[in-house]
């Protein structure tokens, strides 16, 4: 079932018919809203163009962990899977508002990988809001070579926030000024600084959060979460309307948490294995007839009105 | 296995016989923690498909990112406790003891 790895067979709430629904929907993609932590199927991806059109929403795209320069048995080809990825969202019927990318651009911070990876992901047309992920800021400089392209308008290591038609984004930095064994680490500086840029706003006001590492505890035996996160969290408890979304750890993971629904997005490169399922998180080998069934793209709808955002994962393999 | 090291020794000069290769797998420095004299020299070796870094707790070093097979070396003389981590993976820790 060349569908299946969206979803969650572990889900509850997915039933064979549900499963069979989505079967006949591939290759279009389909949109998950989450409820209470079920994924719960709204409709196929014409729909978030429909809200759009009428007025009510928009669509954005998440892409994550391009790691351009890339070159390992796991993907040999992680610039043409990127391609793939951009040429697919370069053909969506209805235009998304822009693009968020969350982080791991490039493998190695060179030059030519944020060359490479800024003129391929240009070819989608749209606006690009990067966060750095930890590959992006091991230039000799510590990450200058990520903010001198990347870094207008932030502040400290690249953090910032924007609006889009009442939607309320703010990408944080949790990958850099890392501690000897912890986790990801926003920082007392960026922290006082989110807290100073959600004061003015209204606690009705939908936010969505986006980061590299994860900003809730998916497994910090391999790193994946971010120390300081709960103090960013705490902020955040006084809106009805909270999304995370992160890349980092190349497969999909949702979480429900009272007000505050997490995600994390699929890699265009290489997929990782599960949580504890391998002696370490490294890229996973898998046959090359289901590299692209791991590998994929997000599209977020926000309607209004509508609680919690719509989210559609479609993988590589899903695009023909 | 001696008998090359003791031939390294005779050509180059420049093995010491206490000199030690930390491994890089499985995102664990191997071994995480050494122990060595003054004067003694330390090798990282990732062996890894993705690339990890030395970073000396306090700042005081740190090695360029370090690909599959890349390694790095460093001459310790200071007697003490070098605590570092991984610049990408900072959950990856290991310690090197120098002793006098």
């Amino acid at each position: 079932m060349a569908h299946s790895h969206d979803h969650d067979d572990s889900q509850p709430g997915l039933t064979r018919r549900h499963a069979l629904e989505c079967m006949v929907w591939a290759g279009t993609g389909v949109l998950w809203g989450m409820r209470a932590g079920v994924p719960v199927s709204l409709g196929m991806l014409g729909e978030a163009a429909t809200a759009r059109a009428a007025g009510t929403g928009f669509t954005f795209m998440q892409i994550s962990d391009s790691h351009i320069g890339f070159d390992k048995a796991a993907n040999p080809h992680a610039i043409d899977t990127l391609k793939e990825a951009v040429g697919h969202i370069a053909q969506l019927p209805q235009k998304p508002a822009f693009m968020l990318h969350t982080g791991d651009i490039t493998h190695l911070s060179k030059a030519e990988q944020f060359d490479n990876a800024t003129q391929l992901i240009g070819q989608a047309g749209l606006q690009v809001h990067y966060v750095p992920g930890e590959h992006d800021i091991v230039d000799d400089a510590n990450g200058k070579a990520y903010l001198d392209r990347f870094g207008q308008n932030t502040k400290g290591t690249g953090w910032y926030s924007f609006d889009q038609e009442g939607v309320h984004f703010i990408g944080l930095v949790n990958v850099a000024n890392l501690k000897a064994g912890g986790l990801g680490y926003l920082g007392p500086e960026q922290l006082a600084w989110l807290e100073d840029d959600l004061k003015p706003i209204k606690d009705s006001n939908p936010i969505v959060v986006f980061a590299h590492i994860p900003l809730w505890s998916v497994y910090p035996e391999w790193g994946w979460g971010t120390d300081d996160a709960a103090q960013a969290l705490a902020l955040l408890k006084r809106f009805g309307s909270v999304t995370v979304l992160n890349g980092h750890i190349h497969q999909l993971m949702q979480k429900v948490e009272g007000n505050i629904t997490f995600h994390t997005a699929r890699s265009t490169a290489f997929p990782q294995p599960a949580p504890g399922t391998a002696p370490s998180p490294g890229p996973m080998k898998v046959d090359d007839d289901k590299l692209r069934g791991l590998l994929g793209i997000a599209s977020i709808t926000y309607e209004q009105g509508v609680n919690p955002l719509a989210m559609t994962n479609t993988s590589l393999a899903e695009f023909k | 296995m001696r008998y090359a090291l003791l031939a390294l020794c005779l050509l180059g000069g420049v093995v010491h016989a206490d000199d030690v290769t930390v491994k890089i797998e499985n995102f664990t420095f191997n071994p995480a923690n050494v122990t060595i004299k003054s004067g003694d020299k330390v090798t990282w070796v990732n062996g890894d498909d993705i690339p990890h870094s030395v970073v000396e707790k306090n700042g005081a070093f740190k090695s360029k990112p370090l690909d599959t097979n890349d390694q790095f070396s460093m001459v310790f003389k200071d007697a003490g406790t070098v605590d570092y981590f991984c610049g990408f993976h900072a959950h990856m820790t290991g310690k090197i003891v120098v002793a006098p």
